[in-house]
This record gives C-alpha cells, structure tokens and sequence, in this order.
C-alpha cells in the first residue's frame, strides 16, 4: 500500500491485554495540574520497568472536572490489577499528595474499583474527614497547604496495551519530525496515551537475546547501523527508525489513534524522508490483539 | 391511574400509626382490601375507612389530604413510591425510610426523618425536635438520604447522626448536631444554644454564627475545595442552598469535650 508516495508495509502491531484506569488531577492552575500529573506519570514508559505505562490523556476545563478547578486526565495501564493497584497509590502518595493543591478523582466508572485514597486517608492522622456526596466517597486529609481532597476509589477496567508503529526515513531528524507530526495528531484521540519520552521512543525490542539475564533486547532488524551485519529489515536508503507506542481503554482508540498518526505522517508526503511505516510485532503468536496496518489505513478495522 | 388518596374524615382526638399506609404495603390491593386493613387509633384498632375516605388506586404515589399532626409515621420505612402530604404530618414523618420521596407540604411533628436511611423528605413548613436523630434506644441517628426543611426545626436536629444530608432553610433549635457521629447539616437560618454539643464527627454548615460553648475551637478561616462537590450536589434540589458559591469559611472543631472531630463551617459572605 502506498499513501502519498509512502510505503505501508502489510504488516501488523501486535497487543497485549493490560488492566488500565483514569485518573483525574485537579488544582489551583493548569501549571500545578501538569506538575502533579507529569510527577505521577514520570518514569512510567514502559511495564518491563516502570511497572506501569502512564501518560497524560488531555487537559480538562473548570466544567469537566469535578471540582470546578482546571486539570488534567492522566491513563495508567499495567500488565496485571494488584501492580495497577500498587503503583497507582504509590504514586498517588508520592505526585498528587505532596502537589501543592492538587487533587485527584475517578475519572472512569466500572464495576472493578481500584483505591485512589482509601488508604492514603491514614496519612490524617486520625484528622482526615470522610465525606460521602451524590453516593461517591470522598477523603479531606488536612495537609499544610490546607486540604488533599481525593476520592476514595476509580475504576479499573479492561484495556490493550502495545499497539504501535515505525517510522522508517532517510535521517535521523526526519523520522523525528514525523513522529513529532503524528504525536500531535494523536494527542487529540481520547481514550489512548502515548507513553514514551514525547510520545515517541527509539529503542524498539525484540524477544529475548543471546544474554540469559536478558528477556528482551535491540531490535537488531530495525537498526540502521547494522543494516550489513544482521538480517535487516532496512532496506539502503533507510538510516533511522522511531516507534510510537499506544495503550488504549479499548481496540477501536488503538486503531483509530495508529490511523490518525499514520495519516498525518502520510500527508507530509516522501519529500519529507519518510519512506516506510512497518509495526513490530512477535509473529502474532504472544499478543491477542493484531492490528493490520493495511486494514486500518483503509478503514477496515475500526 | 389516579395516585391512591387517603383524605381524613374527621378531626382525630388521638395519634394514628399510619406506617401500614405505603406503596409497598398496598401494591396490588384493591380499595376494599385496602379499607380494611387495621392501624392503630390510640389505644384501639381502626378500620382504615372510618379514619380516610380512599380514592385512586396508584399505590406508588399516595396522597394523604385535610390531614392533621396526629398521623404518625407518615412514610415509615417506605422502600419505594411517593407520598406526598398535603397539609400538616405527625411524630415519625420518613421514620426508617429507605428510599422514594416523601413531600409534607405542612407542618411536622418531631421525630421526622427518625431513623432514615436513604431517599429524600421536603417539609415545607416546620418541624419539631429530633429532625434526622435515632428512635428510642438507638444509639445511631440518621443512617443516609437527604431532609430538606423549608421552615425551622427543633431541638436536637441531628442527634447522633451517623450519615445523610440535612439541610434547614430556617432555623434550628438548641443542641444542632449534638452527638453527631459523621453527615452534613446546613442551615440557613440562626440557631439556639449548645450547637454541636458533643459532637465527635460531620458537618454543620452554616450562614450565620452561633454562640459556640467553649469546647468548640476556632480553626481559622479557610478555603475548602470540597464545598464546590457539596454545593455541586446541592443543585439537585430546589434550595436556596443550591445558590451557595463561596468555598471561603471559618472553621471550628469540637466537641474538645468528647474528643471530637466534628467540624462547624460558618460561610463567609
């Protein structure tokens, strides 16, 4: 398939079924907002060792959040329910209640409930006050900037982690651009975060590796310094690589977000040193999501 | 269908339990099955017919008429449904009701909302002590739902309260909030003596400052963001708590006496 002189490999991204929830940050302003968000979404780019996949889903304004404060809605994904649980209150305690007036509400309903500040609320001291408003408990834990207001649980509900793409081109700054280009496209999809640094990562693996302590490693194939030295999947005018990773509530935000960033790197057209798109995958035999570049490019899939 | 309504014959010299007269009690009951049930006049059994002339047969939305102080238990643990009183309503008015709507467009006696555990309860006139406490013996008051009190209430509005919301356009008598254990209450109006008088959690939200005792301590003033959720919650109703915007109150706790945790917000204005 070929989009605007760009190549779409007929190939697919391969899934993985993830537990995720959503959180919403509120607070004085937009800046402490993102600073809470941006602290309780740090270092979460990857389960292998962050443990959770998290990032920021979109800002909120003062009639969209519970509070009527400004904020933001923030996607956690893990691999299992007891780590999502684990990290979510870990972080909670460490980014949003320490954030100078920062708090933080359900921002998804579902029958499996995951703890917000069910147990940061001991952090009172025998001061904290429950209060229950429209049937949702809520937490007031007296802090020294005043009150942490949190709600007692969100949901957690099932989700699909590690749909992605590459972006293959002729330099190393036009694959960044393009991905810069596709990240901004994508942002406006709800429902999906992009959790890598800028949304955009460069060190795609493959399964396993000749080191035992290793269960994954470079993805030797999609390396354009090795295009001589192993079995390349490059061909000689390709000499950078970037992938953009997505986790997503359910398969239609994957597809529909991998669509809305493959368009909007198809319209900067090949003069842009783009030259392929291609996703990694296992064979399809590890995840049960499969999402086929060519079926969604042509609206057959979501 | 007609909604099933009760109007009152005469003018009663004793209290009538009328607990047996809600819509779960008298779903699919024809009006004959109905005049016959037995309630309680004082000391003696009644026929339902020589107290009420019964009409309607919807027995989900009853309507009680031309009635008087002496109806007690008025939507006593009613499960579902309306009743709507279109006049004044004795002692126990929603006493352990669980959930649906009770609208007394009359008076009240004391004891309403007694016990109760969900649902809403407008009295649009007055109503006496005890508004949302326990029945005899219980060692907790309200238990959940919403009272909304157009006029003033009583004494002891709220004693050992353990959760739901009060909310008191009017004025409150002595001993607001006395014992509360968790819950809102907001009035609007003034308030007699001893307010939060051992109280050891909740909320008493108020416009204006009352005479505290002196085991209920000042906190300072303060903005709250909780209050947007509560006021927020509020807008469900149609009050003039549903016009409260400012987050900005002074703070007291108490009962220092008990220990207590109990917090009393005075709105700034």
């Amino acid at each position: 398939m070929l989009l605007n002189g760009i190549q779409i490999d007929d190939t697919f991204a391969e899934a993985f079924n993830m537990r995720g929830t959503r959180v919403i940050i509120t607070a004085q302003n937009l800046k402490w907002a993102y600073h809470a968000a941006n602290a309780m979404t740090g270092f979460a780019t990857s389960v292998i060792g962050c443990g959770v996949e998290a990032g920021i889903e979109r800002e909120l304004s003062v009639d969209e959040t519970p509070d009527g404060r400004p904020g933001v809605s923030i996607l956690m994904f893990a691999m299992g329910s007891k780590v999502l649980m684990q990290q979510l209150e870990n972080r909670m305690g460490q980014c949003i209640l320490t954030c100078p007036t920062a708090a933080a509400f359900a921002g998804i309903e579902s029958e499996d409930k995951i703890n917000l500040g069910k147990h940061l609320r001991y952090f009172g001291d025998g001061f904290q006050t429950s209060k229950l408003i429209d049937g949702k408990r809520y937490w007031r834990i007296p802090v020294m900037d005043g009150e942490f207001l949190t709600q007692e649980t969100t949901g957690m509900v099932r989700a699909i982690g590690g749909g992605n793409f590459l972006i293959l081109a002729t330099s190393q700054p036009a694959a960044l651009a393009a991905a810069e280009t596709a990240i901004e496209a994508m942002k406006l999809v709800p429902n999906v975060i992009m959790p890598f640094p800028g949304g955009v990562v460069r060190s795609g693996s493959k399964v396993g590796s000749k080191y035992k302590t290793m269960f994954a490693s470079t993805n030797d194939a999609f390396c354009p310094t090795l295009k001589g030295a192993t079995n390349s999947e490059l061909s000689p005018e390709i000499e950078s690589v970037m992938e953009i990773v997505i986790d997503g509530l359910t398969f239609d935000d994957i597809a529909s977000s991998m669509r809305v960033g493959i368009q909007a790197i198809c319209n900067l057209g090949a003069n842009s040193g783009v030259k392929r798109i291609s996703a990694g995958n296992y064979g399809g035999k590890l995840g049960p999501h499969l999402f086929k570049l060519h079926d969604i490019m042509s609206g057959n899939n979501a | 269908m007609n909604a099933l309504t009760f109007n009152l014959k005469q003018t009663l010299q004793h209290s009538v339990n009328c607990s047996d007269l809600m819509p779960s009690h008298l779903a699919n009951k024809s009006t004959a099955e109905i005049a016959c049930i037995q309630i309680n006049y004082g000391n003696s059994l009644v026929r339902v017919d020589e107290i009420f002339a019964i009409t309607g047969s919807d027995a989900q939305h009853i309507h009680f008429k031309n009635t008087s102080g002496k109806l007690d238990y008025l939507g006593a643990n009613m499960t579902s449904g309306s009743i709507t009183v279109e006049g004044d309503a004795g002692a126990y008015l929603g006493f352990g009701l669980k959930n649906g709507e009770i609208h007394c467009q009359g008076n009240a006696e004391a004891f309403a909302a007694c016990s109760m555990r969900g649902g809403l309860l407008k009295i649009d006139g007055n109503t006496g002590d005890f508004l949302g406490a326990g029945s005899d013996g219980s060692r907790k008051g309200m238990l959940g739902g919403t009272v909304i009190v157009k006029g003033n209430a009583g004494d002891r509005v709220g004693d050992q309260m353990r959760r739901g919301l009060i909310l008191i356009e009017g004025n409150a008598g002595d001993y607001c909030g006395s014992r509360m254990i968790a819950g809102t209450i907001g009035v609007l109006g003034d308030l007699g003596a001893y307010t939060a008088f051992n109280m050891h959690r909740g909320t008493l939200l108020l416009q204006k400052q009352p005479k505290l005792h002196a085991t209920i301590q000042d906190c300072g003033s303060h903005t709250l963001p909780f209050l947007n959720l509560l006021f927020k919650s509020f807008t469900n109703y149609n009050t003039p708590f549903s016009k409260l915007s400012t987050q900005r109150v002074r703070r007291f706790v108490g009962d220092a006496a008990c220990s207590g945790n109990g917090e009393v917000l005075i709105l700034s204005v």
